[in-house]
Parts: structure tokens; C-alpha cells; sequence
């Protein structure tokens, strides 16, 4: 079970004067059950890379293999792989419209065919999974708090039972409260569910946290696919390429280079605090 | 699909056409499209034909783009060209049924369609060449007027541009919709007419709460900068003629007498 891209490409306005490639020759395997960070500046191709996985947007070259058969495949149901790799696109609140939550997060289920009693499970479980209370299940979506709409949103796509959940830039707009909710809500939804989490996102904060593997995408192309301590290293070429290490890092890095006995690559609070906390103990 | 909708765009390039002063243009629009209705002989077209393919030259407009710019009225063009053939009375050539193709027919049908075709290019040739922004200001001068009537004049021309102006912007929306709603397992291409209308549901609901959030903001955003409608608002680019406007004036004076007395 797993979701491999092998040498796509892709431009945009084919054809046209106007041709510029989007994405060149991005190999990837996607195997189950990782924690997965796309970072990239605005305009690096991530967003477009993404709608590849779930077959939204064709490659011009190159061929994607989800569980091993070709998506391009004449008999391949392209609806079976949108609902296997569960995309949340950015600002997902705004693409609510039902009357209320809980026929907003039907309609995913529904659409895929499943019978009432099925679908309702499904959705009762993915808003309890988002954390949206059930007094709000009546209430018109559009009444929400910001933060609700764009939970009520994830668990849309997440009642239709995905095995890979992709998110664009999920925590864009919030609050550090919100965005805090969020990025936990899936490292929770990550754990209880096993489902591999993809997590778009242009802030170097949100990724270090969680991710367990981080693939850097510039001008189209993967610069690093590595553990985030790993590709942290680079300070220097991520911020060629407009992207910034975590706060923390930078900071330990900085400590470092006057010559403070510290570790580097911390990547969170929690181990910049220990590690200088170690380096004054050995003093 | 939506994103080959290219009538009513600005197309951004140097060219002389793209410097003439909107009223020109608008005028010259207005002028144009009278000329087309003078011609009833093949010449005639051929001039102005000659006339319209020059001036898309001139702009520097691919060929291309101005004719996928004419697909949304195809189906009103063979639908008037198939009544135009088919109910015209006259010297019968051909009948089935209970229709009757006559030579006046033909005739009717080539004509309309060629001056509808010239109609359209001819005034979304002044929308691919001017900026919304001077095309609101030459409209608010040409229609100027009017304000003697006690007719918002500058109000109309602002909506005109902004309305212009929000299309790719709601078409680039409706896209984005489309992709999420898809990526929910939404289905726009098969079953009945109910059930594809029923489809569009999921997309016209975000696309109007989008429409109206954005109108707000925008308007919002206007009242900060206190705007309060056209009263004594001067402009940081007044619109001046120059030589060349003179010289496409006079083009078009050329091309109206020259449809007259055409034989």
C-alpha cells in the first residue's frame, strides 16, 4: 500500500506562449503510515504536486502508482483514489455549503455511494475525531468560528475514510491557538488511525514538530526529502530558496556559533531548553 | 474550461492600439459597429473584415486567443443563421420538410452571421486593449453627458470596471471549488439534466458566499480610502488625445464613408 510518482512533469499553459514548467521529473514514494512535511515557497509547485496524488491534475510525462496499479490506466477508478487520498485544499471552509454540519460532512460519504446508516458513522466519527462538539451537528456551517469551519471542513474529507490525508497549508489564517488545535488534531488523527498525513505548508514551525520526514520542493523540483533535522542543516540553501529554519534552531545556531557548548539541530522548545540546560551542567 | 474564457480580458502587450486613448476606442467601437450595418454587398465586408484583422495585428493580439474568445457565442450564432435560412422568403432553391432554403436565405444567414462574428471581435478588440481602469474613465467621459439627466454616470462606469475587472478572479474560484468539491467525490459529468443540475449545488453556494464576502471587503476597503462616489474626485491620469487619435478618428470616418458608397 503505497503511492509512488515516478519522473512527473508538469507546465502550465501547455501549448502557449506562456508554457513554463510547474513540476520536473518528481520522483517520490509515499509509503503507508508516515508523517510527511511538503515545504516549499509560494509558488514552488507544492500545491500543484499535491493535486497530483489524487489525480485532480494529469502530468503531462510521468506515471503515479497508488497501491501498485497505474493511475493513468484507462480501467482505473479515479474516484476510488479521491477518496483513498483525501485532499484538503487551502482555506477548506470555504468550500461549505450544505445547511448544516452534519450534511456538509454527508456529503463526501454519500458521494461515494455508501448506504445512509454507513455514511452517518462515518461523519459522526470524523467530527468527534475534529473535536466539534455535537450541539453544533444542526447549526448552519456558516455560523461557525473560523477555527470550527475549517475542523467541520477536515472531517469532511476525513468521513470518507482515507488512506492518505494530504493538507494545504491547513493552518493559514488562524490563530497560534487554532493553529495549534490543528497541527494536534492530526498528529492525533496520525496516531489513532495509522493514515499516512501529508502536511503542505510553508512555515518551517508547523512541519518541525511533527513531521517525521520533510521533502523541500523549489522552482518545481525536490531539493531534500530527509528527516527535518537532517535538511535543517542547510540553513544557509533553505533560505536561498525563501524558506527559514525554526525559530529554536536558528536561535541554538546562532548560541553555537559564539561558542556555547549546545546542539545545533534542536528542533523545539522542549529540546533547545534541555540541551542548553546539558551544555551548562558539563561546564 | 472556464480558464479558456477570454472575452472581456485585458491582454497585456506594447502596442499602438493598447495606447489609444479608451474614448477613442469606445467611440471608435460605436462607430465601427454602425459601419457594419451600412454594407450589403461582398466588398463592403471585405472592408471591413480587411479593417478588424489589421487592427487585431496592429494590437498585437495572437490570432488565436481572439478567436477562443469567440466561443461562447457560437451557439447563439448558428442558431440565428439557421433561422435566418431557413424563414427567409424568397427565390426557392431547396425544401424539406416543411422549410425552405431560398437564395435571400443564404444570402440573410452569411451576412448576419459575418456581422455578428465582426461585432463581437470589433468590441472585444476595445476590452483586450484597454486597462479596465481607462476603460472606466472613458466611458464615465463619453457618457458624461448624461449627468444632466441626473444619471449616476461615474457610478455605473465603476461598477462596469469592477464587474471587469472580478471576472477572472470568480472564474479562478470556481475552479478551486470544482477541485475540492471533486476531491469529495463530487460527479459534474454523468447522469440526467436534474441530477447534473443538483451537481452544481456544492459549487454555486461557496461561489456566492465568496462573491458577496469579497464584495463586502471590497467595499470595506474602498470606504477606508473614502471613496464616496464620483463628486468632485479629480483623476491622477486625466485623459488627453494626442496625434494618433486624430489619425484613427479619421481611419474610421475613412471606413464609414467607404461602407456608404460601396456599391
Amino acid at each position: 500500500m503505497s503511492l509512488i510518482l515516478d519522473k512527473i512533469n508538469y507546465y502550465y499553459g501547455k501549448g502557449t506562449a506562456f508554457e513554463t514548467a510547474a513540476l520536473k521529473n518528481i520522483s517520490l514514494t509515499i509509503p503507508d503510515g508516515e508523517f510527511i512535511g511538503l515545504i516549499g515557497h509560494t509558488g514552488s509547485g507544492k500545491s500543484t504536486l499535491i493535486q497530483h496524488m489524487n489525480g485532480l491534475i494529469k502530468a503531462d510525462s510521468g506515471s503515479i502508482y497508488f497501491n501498485g496499479q497505474d493511475i493513468y490506466d484507462k480501467d482505473f477508478k479515479m474516484t476510488e483514489l479521491r477518496r483513498k487520498v483525501g485532499l484538503v485544499f487551502q482555506y477548506p471552509e470555504h468550500q461549505l455549503f450544505e445547511a448544516t454540519v452534519i450534511k456538509d460532512v454527508l456529503y463526501g460519504p454519500t458521494n461515494m455511494g455508501l448506504d445512509k446508516l454507513k455514511a452517518e458513522v462515518l461523519a459522526y466519527g470524523s467530527l468527534r475525531a475534529v473535536g466539534i462538539s455535537e450541539d453544533l451537528l444542526d447549526a448552519s456551517p456558516f455560523e461557525l468560528s473560523g477555527g470550527q469551519k475549517r475542523r467541520v471542513a477536515i472531517a469532511g474529507i476525513l468521513a470518507m475514510n482515507p488512506e492518505i490525508l494530504i493538507l494545504d497549508e491547513p493552518t493559514a489564517g488562524l490563530d497560534p491557538m487554532g493553529r495549534f488545535e490543528i497541527l494536534n488534531l492530526l498528529k492525533a488523527i496520525h496516531e489513532a488511525k495509522g493514515i499516512t498525513v501529508i502536511l503542505v505548508s510553508h512555515s518551517m514551525e508547523d512541519v518541525a514538530e511533527f513531521a517525521e520526514r520533510l521533502i523541500v520542493i523549489d522552482d518545481g523540483e525536490i531539493k531534500y526529502d530527509d528527516e527535518p533535522r537532517k535538511v535543517f542543516a542547510h540553513a544557509e540553501d533553505l533560505r536561498k530558496m525563501g524558506l527559514e529554519v525554526p525559530q529554536c534552531t536558528e536561535l541554538m545556531g546562532r548560541l553555537a556559533d559564539r561558542g556555547l557548548d549546545v546542539d545545533r539541530n534542536c528542533l523545539t522548545i522542549d529540546e533547545a531548553v534541555e540541551s542548553i540546560l546539558n551544555g551548562n551542567r558539563r561546564k | 474550461m472556464l480558464r479558456d474564457l477570454t472575452i472581456g480580458q485585458y491582454y497585456p502587450v506594447e502596442s499602438v492600439i493598447h495606447r489609444l486613448d479608451p474614448r477613442t476606442k469606445f467611440l471608435g467601437t460605436i462607430i465601427f459597429i454602425v459601419a457594419l450595418f451600412l454594407f450589403k454587398t461582398f466588398w463592403g465586408f471585405l472592408l471591413a473584415g480587411g479593417f478588424i484583422v489589421s487592427i487585431i495585428a496592429l494590437a498585437k493580439l495572437p490570432p488565436k486567443y481572439v478567436l477562443k474568445g469567440m466561443r461562447p457565442i457560437i451557439f447563439l450564432l448558428l442558431f440565428m443563421m439557421i433561422f435566418n435560412l431557413l424563414l427567409t422568403p424568397g427565390e426557392v432553391i431547396g425544401e424539406w420538410w416543411i422549410f425552405s432554403v431560398t437564395k435571400e436565405g443564404i444570402y440573410s444567414a452569411l451576412f448576419m452571421g459575418l456581422r455578428l462574428i465582426m461585432l463581437v471581435l470589433g468590441s472585444s478588440i476595445m476590452t483586450y486593449t484597454t486597462t479596465p481602469n481607462n476603460l472606466t474613465s472613458g466611458m464615465e467621459s463619453v457618457f458624461g453627458f448624461l449627468k444632466v439627466f441626473k444619471v449616476p454616470v461615474h457610478e455605473l462606469a465603476m461598477m462596469v470596471s469592477i464587474a471587469l475587472r472580478f471576472i477572472p478572479i470568480l472564474m479562478e474560484e470556481t475552479n478551486k471549488i470544482m477541485k475540492a468539491q471533486q476531491a469529495r467525490g463530487a460527479d459534474f459529468e454523468t447522469g440526467g439534466p436534474i441530477k447534473r443540475a443538483k451537481a452544481l449545488i456544492p459549487i454555486l453556494v461557496p461561489l456566492f458566499v465568496s462573491a458577496f464576502r469579497r464584495a463586502g471587503e471590497l467595499a470595506e476597503a474602498m470606504e477606508a480610502r473614502c471613496y464616496h462616489g464620483g463628486d468632485g474626485r479629480t483623476k491622477m491620469k486625466p485623459l488627453k488625445y494626442h496625434k494618433r487619435d486624430l489619425v484613427a478618428y479619421l481611419v474610421l470616418v475613412g471606413i464609414v464613408v467607404g461602407e456608404i458608397f460601396i456599391p
